[in-house]
């Protein structure tokens, strides 16, 4: 197609916490600054910076991502913020992908920031104008609740029990107890423990659901012949694709979310997939709820409908099994800063295919791995697969 | 490179950080007013829902009934031409029982918020609404549902022109 080869050279992170005493702009700045040491650029080799960000409404701040700049290294910079709800985070890194795949930039820096605490008592109520103001917003819906109906009909159509689906959470947040920046790593949690805490929307329990948090990722875009300068361990971008379902979002099954399956067939076009269950070392697939990684595991190709809690059952899920899944610890374990968490998944990728990712690495020199973020009105799938 | 990163920055705060003011903040309610304008589809369903008939589009071009109705079809890209009554009956098509309200405070009679397939719309076209004057226990998929409509002079052309939806009763199903 007339593109270049892209590859991700350095990546840097805050701690995902739930409440940071730094805002947003130094938040940005602490991401930034560590992915420039860890390739040991500095902002002088970056051409252009993407910022990918969720809704103002979080932060009370009209136009945050011209707000963050500064912090995120833009100063007279070609600089350009992304949203797509909570598929954010790993669509920034393809609109970064696309400025030095295209020729126009050899480096483009991405940065992923959130900060959901501000937003008082609880950043859920930002989320409450997703819906529809005129057929849907007049019955006073929480965001909770479609996760739980589409909670409800995966497991319906498919026969997936619910002790199967804690299974998720569970692994996500013993993998997380080795990830530095983990807010709700946790080496005992049990099914049990999952299975018996606080019902909030059936079948939606506490530990069924991800954190919101506050954090920063980054990550270093470079061209081939630039990447190779920087580094002998260059992680190659192989594929990327991203899609929108229809926002009439009770006229589609819940069940399967086929706009995951349309930006996974585009992404494993580009990077020549063929059969991604064979060729896929390693998912970080997006996990804000237990249900959503089988969900997203299924949309990617890399399970059958109804299936992708076998791989947890038989253990191809673990960290040592043969398609680790999350083995960050996902958003269930690490933390949710909407944007920063779907990087967040691009960094891993970065670190376990480099064989950096100390107590959390991978072992058997894992060679492709593919992340993916989902969002909007339970409509947008961004996916991107890596390998080296 | 993160195993040879050691100190990752960031710094948790605590509620009692606030409280106690270790910790400086600024306090700030933001205010924002909107009339939005229903649109021709949306309008149509709305005047329909007053009459307490529940309107949808047909697209002769995918052979689909849609419900809320719209302008154009997402499928074919065609205008959506003519509205088409419903039937103010329906099947659970998925429903969660909520226990808490948008800022996880706890309610003492939960929520039950289904998506519900209005007959006479094609399969799997559902709209968001609620239901009532049934256990949560006994709520299934697939269940039969009946709207529970506000008296005729009560209703305002709101999607709340439907109270909730109701278990249909066996000698009422058709």
């Amino acid at each position: 197609m007339g593109m270049r080869k892209v590859a991700v050279v350095g990546a840097g992170m805050t701690k995902f916490v739930r409440r940071a005493q730094e805002t947003g702009k130094e938040l940005s700045w602490e991401a930034v600054r560590m992915a420039l040491d860890s390739c040991e650029m500095t902002i002088d080799n970056i051409e252009a910076v993407c910022m990918g960000t969720a809704p103002d409404a979080f932060d009370g701040l009209h136009m945050k991502a011209e707000y963050l700049s500064d912090g995120a290294g833009a100063w007279l910079k070609p600089y350009m913020r992304s949203y797509v709800g909570g598929g954010t985070g790993i669509f920034a890194p393809i609109q970064g992908w696309y400025h030095v795949a295209s020729g126009l930039f050899d480096t483009c820096l991405v940065v992923c920031e959130e900060k959901m605490s501000s937003f008082y008592p609880h950043a859920q109520a930002a989320f409450l104008t997703i819906f529809d103001h005129t057929t849907e917003r007049a019955l006073k819906p929480n965001l909770l609740w479609i996760f739980a109906l589409e909670m409800n009909r995966y497991m319906h159509t498919y026969g997936v029990r619910k002790e199967d689906i804690a299974r998720v959470s569970v692994l996500h947040k013993r993998n997380a107890a080795d990830h530095p920046c983990a807010l709700l790593g946790e080496p005992d949690i049990t099914v049990e423990d999952v299975l018996n805490s606080e019902v909030l929307a059936w079948p939606v329990q506490r530990y069924d659901v991800s954190p919101v948090s506050d954090g920063a990722v980054a990550i270093i875009l470079a061209a081939e012949h630039v990447a190779r300068r920087i580094t002998d361990k260059p992680v190659w971008i192989e594929g990327v694709g991203w899609c929108l379902d229809t926002a009439y979002w009770t006229n589609r099954d819940l069940c399967y979310p086929r706009y995951v399956e349309v930006a996974a067939r585009m992404a494993y076009e580009m990077a020549g997939i063929t059969e991604p269950r064979k060729q896929i070392d390693i998912a970080e697939p997006y996990d804000p709820f237990d249900y959503k990684a089988l969900h997203h595991l299924e949309g990617l190709q890399l399970a059958d409908r109804g299936q992708a809690v076998q791989l947890y059952i038989d253990g191809t899920a673990a960290r040592t099994g043969n398609m680790p899944v999350c083995p960050s610890g996902g958003l269930l374990g690490v933390g949710n800063p909407i944007a920063a968490a779907g990087l967040m998944k691009i960094a891993e990728l970065f670190w376990q295919l480099r064989g950096e990712a100390g107590a959390r690495q991978v072992p058997g020199n894992p060679r492709r791995g593919v992340a993916q973020a989902w969002g909007d009105l339970m409509q947008v799938g961004t996916v991107v697969v890596m390998g080296r | 490179m993160s195993k040879q990163i050691k100190d990752f920055r960031g710094t948790p705060l605590r509620e009692s950080d606030f409280q106690e003011g270790k910790v400086l903040y600024v306090h700030d309610a933001l205010r924002g007013e909107y009339a939005w304008d229903t649109g021709i589809a949306i309008g149509h369903y709305l005047a329909s829902l007053k009459k307490g008939v529940i309107l949808g589009a047909r697209c002769d071009h995918c052979r689909k009934i849609v419900v809320p109705p719209r302008t154009v079809c997402e499928w074919c890209f065609r205008p959506l031409t003519e509205y088409v009554p419903l039937q103010d009956t329906g099947t659970v098509n998925t429903f969660s029982i909520c226990y808490v309200t948008w800022d996880v405070k706890r309610v003492e009679k939960p929520e039950i918020p289904a998506v519900i397939e209005i007959d006479g719309a094609s399969p799997g076209h559902g709209i968001l609404h609620k239901l009532g004057e049934v256990n949560p226990e006994d709520v299934t998929i697939g269940m039969r549902v009946q709207a529970v409509w506000k008296p005729a002079e009560e209703r305002e052309g709101a999607i709340t022109d439907i109270l909730y939806w109701r278990p249909l009763k066996e000698v009422e199903k058709r």
